[in-house]
């Protein structure tokens, strides 16, 4: 099962190497991580999206909290969650197309950031399923190039699902 | 350590204290409590070597980096204190290397500070520059560098509380040569900054008291400790707990002295080599107290089958050694101390009478023996007179394999810190060195490395450093000319196929006396007694080789894959019973 881990961590150099080598030592698999700053100057956010059964999962958040830098560890399984992937994509996007690939972003309520005499870059974020989608839509034009930032995610406000599961704290 | 006093000089207003890298690291480490160090100089920790030429601090040199940190190991293993490791950048770093995985597996506090070329030489593969920080990274609890000398105190004193407290283990600081020579202030109250670093110590209280109310209820109960015993320095609340609620008590490897091996509730060591009466009883139980140990596959053998019948109680103070191989029952986290300490308040006494019948039958049946009619010399016969010629309070200390086994086997211990030993990452070399940071540690104490002739290979070097610190230490060499363990595997699984096995020994005892200790040979059985009564007698450094019975094999085995019950060589006790 996919589940998405949010861990608060230090901004301190060295810990995303700690992170990603605790994961490769303990043959964890990840699907994405994503780093990036907090409001605090002090912290950052690591979203990393882990396939694996409960056991794994449950080392995986265990072993997140063990290491010094981490702050705090959430697992958003089972959880009403916003979870959201941003991409760039460039593909070929001859004259005589354009209205219908125009309509299809507009669709899929992306932006064309970007017009060449042959292609086209368009940027779109959303749920992955859209951003597979959109992939799959993509494809028949020809892709050229394909930029993910990977999932980032924040539970929502009205919690609906089950609590989350915290194990760097009591 | 000596303020600069050319700083205030005419000036009536009290300018700060401005100290460099090196000062304040040395300042650090003695506010840190620390007395006794052991290291190897070079080029870009020179600064700190200079600190250190008059500091208040025990130096000692070792032969070899690796040796050096298996002494702050051993120390800290004997004393319980943080052992301390210092090195220089690049080679001296990676020949840590193997000391920090070995301290790391086994959970002992070590600080280790390494040199590092200046931080705007660093990544461009300057002379004898290492990646240290990403190389020790996965053998440590924690590691950073230091880039800036206002940052240096407070990490120091952020790597001694990381390295003793929670689950213990090593931590290295890398300080580039730079930053050895800028210029702060020093603030010895300065706070730690460790947000992400909550070591849980005391135990949830409704899950202790489930703990108890399962071991009120249970018939037949096991307690299975491990190295945390050692590390929390339980051994008085194990012992409480133990007596009150009558338990038979089980060790690992490492937890060995956690329990007194004299008193009958011990069933001594379990596992892959363990005795046959704890591995029938772990396998019987309906109710496991694991305290302090992790479940290791030298522990249960074939995991799906280990301890079929038990509800299992899980205190750790590790969060993560906690349902990573068995699923827990009951999970307390927190220190063992204090939950042992709880415990034995709520337990009631039980008989278990059918249970510790049962248990005293597999101990009639299955004793740990050997031929001891042999005339050949018994590597197990050395390791029991060494026992009685010690009146069983010596330290101890082995290397890695037939040697470690037959030590845990046949030694007999009475108290924690006694016996020590690789465990989890299994470094053959180990012995000599540890004994001689226990030895620093403890000067007072009988200090015995009971080691293998090819682990004892590996490091002895560091004999002479023995000798240059007119340490007493023992070393008993329990020579069969084999990698003894390998050689068992060889025999059993691979057709006597004898592949690499085996080194050309030099004479053990030419080699003691040209470091300038005392060797001595044995080769037949009735010299052994006497040797080792020279041996305890010496002041200096002394090396007994034996040598003994070349193809004796360790029994009990559960061999690699097969349950805790399924053991070879049970035969082989039954008949020496």
């Amino acid at each position: 099962m996919k589940h998405i881990i949010s861990a608060l961590v230090e901004n301190k150099p060295g810990v995303l190497a700690h992170v990603s080598g605790m994961f490769a030592a303990r043959a964890f698999n990840i699907d994405s991580l994503v780093v990036g700053r907090t409001e605090d100057p002090q912290l950052s956010r690591m979203t990393i999206v882990v396939v694996g059964d409960d056991r794994v999962l449950e080392q995986v958040r265990k072993q997140l909290a063990k290491i010094i830098p981490v702050v705090k560890v959430q697992d958003f399984a089972g959880q009403a969650v916003v979870a959201r992937d941003l991409m760039l994509i460039t593909f070929a996007a001859p004259a005589e197309k354009r209205p219908e690939i125009l309509a299809l972003v507009e669709t899929f309520k992306g932006n064309v950031v970007d017009i060449g005499q042959k292609t086209m870059m368009v940027e779109i974020s959303g749920p992955e399923e859209k951003i597979e989608a959109f992939i799959e839509m993509c494809r028949p034009y020809g892709i050229k190039n394909v930029a993910r930032t990977g999932t980032i995610a924040m539970p929502r406000q009205e919690k609906t699902g089950g609590g989350t599961q915290e194990v760097a704290e009591e | 350590m000596k303020s600069d006093s050319s700083q205030s000089a005419g000036s009536a207003e009290k300018s700060p204290i401005l100290r460099t890298g090196a000062e304040i690291a040395v300042q650090s480490l003695i506010d840190a409590g620390v007395d006794t160090m052991f290291g190897y100089p070079g080029g870009v920790i020179l600064p700190f070597f200079d600190k250190l030429y008059d500091a208040p601090i025990r130096f000692i040199i070792p032969r070899h980096e690796q040796g050096g940190a298996h002494m702050a190991d051993g120390y800290a293993r004997a004393s319980g204190k943080v052992g301390v490791i210092v090195a220089t950048s690049g080679p001296g770093a990676c020949n840590l290397v193997t000391g920090l995985g070995t301290a790391m597996m086994d959970s002992i506090p070590m600080v280790a500070i390494t040199g590092q070329v200046r931080t705007d030489l660093i990544g461009n593969d300057a002379f004898q520059e290492a990646d240290t920080t990403g190389i020790t990274r996965p053998v440590t609890k924690y590691n950073c560098i230091v880039k800036d000398v206002k940052d240096l105190a407070r990490t120091i004193k952020e790597a001694f509380f990381i390295a003793s407290t929670g689950r213990p283990g090593p931590v290295v600081v890398d300080l580039p040569v730079d930053v050895q020579v800028a210029k702060t202030e020093y603030d010895a109250g300065v706070e730690m900054r460790l947000p992400g670093y909550k070591p849980k110590l005391k135990g949830h209280h409704r899950q202790i008291e489930m703990a108890a109310e399962a071991i009120n209820k249970s018939e037949k109960p096991v307690l299975y400790v491990g190295g945390g015993i050692i590390s929390a320095n339980a051994g008085e609340e194990l012992r409480a707990l133990a007596k009150k609620a009558h338990l038979p008590v089980t060790m690992t490897l490492l937890a060995l002295g956690g329990y007194d091996q004299n008193e009958a509730e011990s069933l001594d060591m379990l596992g892959m080599h363990g005795t046959a009466y704890a591995n029938y009883a772990v396998q019987e139980c309906d109710l496991l107290i694991a305290v302090g140990a992790r479940f290791d596959d030298r522990v249960t053998g074939k995991l799906k089958a280990f301890a079929p019948h038990a509800k299992v109680i899980h205190v750790d103070i590790d969060p993560a050694s906690i349902a990573k191989n068995v699923r827990a029952d009951i999970p307390v986290v927190g220190d063992a101390k204090y939950i042992l300490g709880e415990m034995a308040k709520m337990v009631e006494h039980r008989e278990r009478k059918e249970w510790f019948t049962k248990i005293a039958q597999w101990k009639k049946k299955y004793p740990m023996g050997y031929d001891r009619k042999s005339t050949n010399i018994k590597p197990q016969y050395v390791i029991e007179q060494v026992c009685e010629l010690t009146g069983g309070d010596a330290i101890v200390t082995t290397g890695v394999g037939q040697n470690q086994m037959w030590t845990a086997q046949f030694y007999r211990f009475k108290r924690p810190r006694q016996f020590i030993t690789s465990g989890g990452l299994g470094t053959m070399g180990y012995g000599l060195p540890a004994a001689i940071g226990a030895q620093i540690a403890m000067p007072e104490a009988t200090v015995v490395d009971i080691d293998g002739d090819h682990s004892f290979n590996m490091t002895l070097t560091e004999l002479r450093t023995a000798v240059q610190y007119e340490l007493p230490i023992k070393v008993c060499i329990l020579n069969n000319g084999y990698m003894g363990m390998v050689r068992q595997w060889q025999e059993l699984f691979y057709n006597k196929r004898y592949s690499k096995s085996y080194l050309a020994n030099p004479d053990y005892a030419k080699v003691a006396e040209a470091l300038g200790a005392v060797g001595i040979t044995v080769e037949k059985k009735a010299d052994v007694p006497k040797a080792i009564k020279k041996m305890l007698g010496e002041k200096m450094p002394c090396v007994v080789d034996f040598h003994v019975e070349r193809e004796e094999n360790v029994w009990p085995m559960v061999p690699s894959g097969k349950s805790l019950h399924e053991m070879d060589g049970l035969d082989l006790l039954e008949s020496m019973a």
